[in-house]
């Protein structure tokens, strides 16, 4: 009886503090996005646009309507999970800047069995294409992870190399065999059949894959925080010297999360190619590797707090369409917002650590 | 009051005089001020002291390092700091050096009030401090080290000159140092005669040392005592940071003990002996001392573990294991005696498998051990205390719960792949209810934990599961003497209960007062073995040095 209430006590305690570290933090983080959106602010002034006109703007078509709010959780799908590539091998200590070769090859493979695998039920094709697209992911990512145990290469530099790498080898199939004869010159492979297609969500762009991100979400949360495969990950990234003097298997778990993370962004690259375009062609990507990873450090590498800056990002991204047409302002300056807002957040918890 | 503590001041320093083993009175306080110059027996050179601290307090957020610590330094004597881990000695040396500022308190050279609002102040007034880390560079030389540290040289350095000042002040003290000599060559003494050549060509005055022989073998410390014995009689006043009240009693010319932030007492060497100070240092008397009674080896106990003719290839600076043998039977405590960087580290490490042997077996529990995990190998009953607590024994951010059943958390909880926290804790204490060591609570973070709290979290994490054999390095590094008697005791009563115990250690005493046998490594070769009868520390030294 008494052993169950400390444990009741001891629970609650932990959820208080779970909830005061995560609280903190994000007022830490909001602080620097207003102070990002402030610099932001000025630069449009400067420019001679009204930035609180802007701003009303942005928020009112990202957050009040549909078409905004859809656009952004289509750019959350991929960001959550190239973001998920990134937190699951860094739990182990590995930095995994590979998520956009991995997402490359996953969207190849998948392309691959919706052309040639000739499934014409939806139940069947989708799920071909998603183990596809994650076998893709995997391999992609079993390279970098080959040279990290044999050859003591550091993954940081190969898996950025290899995004280029991958590039570059599914640009091979879209510009060659795959090459649709209906595309006019364009290097397009044919339209997937509908089986092959993530039904839309009403007259959105947003598509039922959207549920992929939020469970692998919830999977991460709990393997990460209840499970001995969680704790273990966290002593392999935490100190891998002691871990390996107490037995933990540190190889297999290292091997797991950086296959684990290959997995999923080579699944963000299916949904996009199944969800989004269609088809496959060379520049599907929008940065969605180099987005997910940037949110992955933004959040610490916690899945709960990852759905948040996705988030952030995600509404950024979209607001920066809309900053072109209606303020003439280049798309690309919507990056300069994006670094700003990286260097104000990450600025802030820089200053707080070291004021500890 | 001050009267009162004066007259209490008075009692005390004569019942140090009258007898040589104080009791407990001495335990009560005799206040925050320290023993008047003028009842000590050196001669000083003037009668002001060459640094003087008034009222120096320093709060950390939940303690105060220093509680407005007095103490007057003479030019010409060696003092001691001596006290517990925590007991705020390296706090009070970084506000001397100005790594910190005093909350309150002020300080005095030779009269003249000083401020040091950094390490540079107190260089410019005469204050030089060897680390117990070395700030030196080992690509380079020694009168390279030496110059980046010199204010005002010129951009295109002069090595002659340079060469000829670290000469000059090396052959008056005895310091034989090659300036041209590359750092990453020299030995740890060598490197420490650098850091004081660099200080003694900055014309520092008051020279501090902290904890400086921690990384010297037993030869090594009487030259640095030596030189310690020169610098004096040029002048210079000499701050030696200790725990080690040997090194205190046969040096020191006065003692100051330190005991939770407050200056105990400052007493000239004459007046006490090891007992006296060690109930200073404490406040208690010594009651629980470990007892080796080694009781005679049965040679039919069987054999845990057994190194035969084992070659493993040295790593960087590191000696590797040159054709090592050595065996250990239950119920025995194998001292491994030798200065670091001797192939002590490769001796673990190459029983768990971490580092590759090239010739040899190696045989744990009658089994070879090749292609074995480590977990298999922890699995069969054995437990190892790393050399490096912080860098391989516990995950630094993790919480202590976390780092107690760290690598086992299958044998906690139910025991499968969810964890219940609240039951891993409840099963962690009642494993160590009855454990003699205090561990901190278990969701402190490990990082926000001292040296010594860590040190207990790993030696409480390996010992309480009883373990067959036990690798154990360093084990009472870091603990404080109370602490690191109830560690010894622990392993003894280990060795009790049938346990075989690889103890490596750098701690003469400590390795004679628990081994049965103990093996002197040097390069990477067992150099010598002593029996428990014939070893002394005098002989262990030449031979940790290769002269056997």
């Amino acid at each position: 009886m008494e052993h169950a209430e400390a444990e009741q006590r001891d629970l609650s305690g932990q959820f208080q503090a779970r909830c005061i570290d995560l609280v903190k933090p994000l007022i830490r983080s909001l602080t620097g996005i207003g102070l990002a959106l402030v610099v932001f602010g000025i630069l449009l002034g400067i420019t001679s646009r009204n930035p609180i006109r802007i701003y009303a703007n942005l928020f009112s078509y990202t957050f009040g309507s549909t078409a905004g709010l859809s656009e952004v959780g289509v750019l959350m799908i991929p960001f959550l999970l190239t973001g998920l590539a990134a937190a699951i091998p860094a739990r182990v200590g590995l930095i995994n800047v590979g998520g956009q070769g991995q997402l490359y090859l996953g969207a190849w493979a998948a392309t691959g069995v919706a052309l040639y695998s000739n499934i014409d039920s939806i139940w069947l094709m989708l799920p071909a294409m998603a183990i596809a697209g994650s076998v893709g992911g995997t391999l992609w990512a079993a390279i970098p992870t080959c040279l990290r145990q044999w050859r003591d290469v550091n993954e940081v530099i190969s898996t950025l190399l290899l995004n280029f790498v991958a590039g570059l080898f599914v640009n091979i199939f879209v510009f060659g065999p795959w090459k649709s004869s209906g595309s006019y010159g364009y290097p397009y492979t044919p339209n997937f059949s509908a089986a092959a297609i993530l039904p839309s969500i009403g007259s959105t762009r947003l598509h039922w894959g959207f549920i992929v991100p939020l469970l692998a979400v919830t999977a991460c949360y709990f393997v990460f925080g209840r499970t001995t495969w969680g704790y273990n990950m966290r002593a392999v990234g935490g100190n891998v010297n002691a871990s390996v003097r107490r037995g933990i298997p540190v190889t297999r778990y290292i091997v797991v999360a950086m296959l684990s993370g290959g997995a999923i962004a080579g699944l963000a690259g299916m949904i996009e190619v199944a969800g989004i375009h269609r088809h496959l062609r060379p520049d599907i990507n929008l940065q969605f590797g180099t987005m997910g990873f940037l949110a992955s450090w933004l959040a610490g590498h916690d899945p709960v707090v990852l759905l948040g800056t996705t988030f952030l990002l995600s509404s950024i991204m979209v607001g920066g369409d809309l900053l072109q047409i209606s303020a003439n302002f280049p798309s690309a300056g919507i990056y300069i917002l994006i670094g700003l807002v990286f260097f104000c957040v990450l600025g802030f918890r820089r200053l707080r650590d070291a004021a500890k | 009051m001050t009267t009162l503590q004066a007259t209490f001041k008075k009692i005390s320093t004569a019942f140090y005089k009258a007898s040589d083993a104080p009791s407990n009175t001495i335990a009560k306080e005799p206040g925050d001020t320290g023993i008047a110059p003028e009842n000590t027996n050196l001669t000083m050179g003037q009668s002001e002291p060459l640094l003087a601290l008034r009222g120096i307090t320093k709060e950390f957020p939940g303690v105060v390092a220093n509680d407005h610590i007095n103490l007057d330094i003479f030019a010409g004597e060696i003092h001691v700091i001596l006290g517990e881990n925590g007991a705020g000695k390296s706090t009070l040396m970084k506000i001397v050096y100005g790594f910190y500022q005093p909350d309150s308190g002020k300080m005095s050279i030779q009269g003249e009030e000083a401020t040091i609002r950094s390490p540079k102040d107190s260089r410019q007034i005469g204050i030089g401090m060897v680390f117990q880390n070395f700030s030196l560079i080992p690509a380079m030389t020694v009168a390279e080290n030496i110059a980046l540290f010199l204010p005002n040289q010129p951009v295109f350095l002069n090595r002659r000159t340079l060469s000829g000042q670290i000469s000059e002040v090396a052959e008056k003290f005895r310091l034989h140092i090659n300036p041209e000599a590359r750092l990453g060559e020299l030995s740890m003494g060598d490197r420490q005669k650098v850091e004081l050549i660099k200080l003694l060509l900055c014309h520092a005055r008051v020279l501090i040392f902290d904890e400086p022989t921690s990384i010297l073998a037993p030869h090594e410390v009487e030259r640095l005592f030596s030189v310690f014995d020169e610098l004096r009689k040029e002048g210079y006043a000499i701050l030696f940071i200790t725990h080690k009240l040997q090194e205190a009693l046969s040096v020191a010319h006065r003692v100051t003990v330190l005991r939770h932030g407050k200056v105990i007492t400052t007493v000239p060497r004459a007046e006490v002996d090891g007992r006296s100070l060690v109930s200073l240092m404490l406040g208690v008397e010594i009651t629980e001392e470990a007892e080796n009674t080694p009781v005679e080896q049965n040679p039919l106990n069987p054999v845990v573990l057994e190194f035969r003719n084992v070659f493993t290839s040295s790593i960087s600076d590191s000696h590797g294991l040159d054709d090592v043998s050595l065996s250990i039977q239950s119920g025995e405590i194998l001292g491994v005696a030798g200065v670091s960087g001797n192939g002590q580290q490769q001796l673990g490490e190459v029983l768990l498998g971490l580092h590759c042997k090239s010739q040899g077996n190696i045989r744990l529990f009658g089994n070879d051990l090749d292609h074995w995990s480590v977990s298999r190998i922890l699995q069969s009953g054995v437990s190892y205390i790393p050399e490096d607590i912080l860098g391989m024994g516990v995950v630094p951010q993790m919480r202590v719960c976390e780092n107690l059943v760290l690598g086992e958390i299958d044998k906690f909880g139910s025991g499968g792949t969810w964890i219940n926290w609240g039951e891993v804790k409840a099963q962690l204490d009642q494993v160590l209810n009855t454990f003699p060591l205090p561990l901190a609570g278990h969701d402190a973070r490990t990082d926000s934990l001292s040296g010594g709290n860590i040190q207990r979290l790993v030696v409480a994490r390996e010992l309480i599961c009883n373990p067959k054999l036990l690798i154990a390095y360093y084990p009472t590094r870091g603990l404080d003497v109370m602490t690191a008697e109830k560690t010894r005791k622990l392993l003894l009563d280990c060795r009790a209960k049938g346990g075989a115990i690889l103890l490596i250690s750098e701690d003469l005493d400590e390795l004679l007062a628990l081994s049965n046998r103990i093996v002197v490594m040097y390069q990477g070769k067992i150099v010598h073995e002593f029996g428990y009868c014939n070893a002394s520390a005098y002989d262990i030294g030449l031979a940790m040095t290769g002269h056997r």
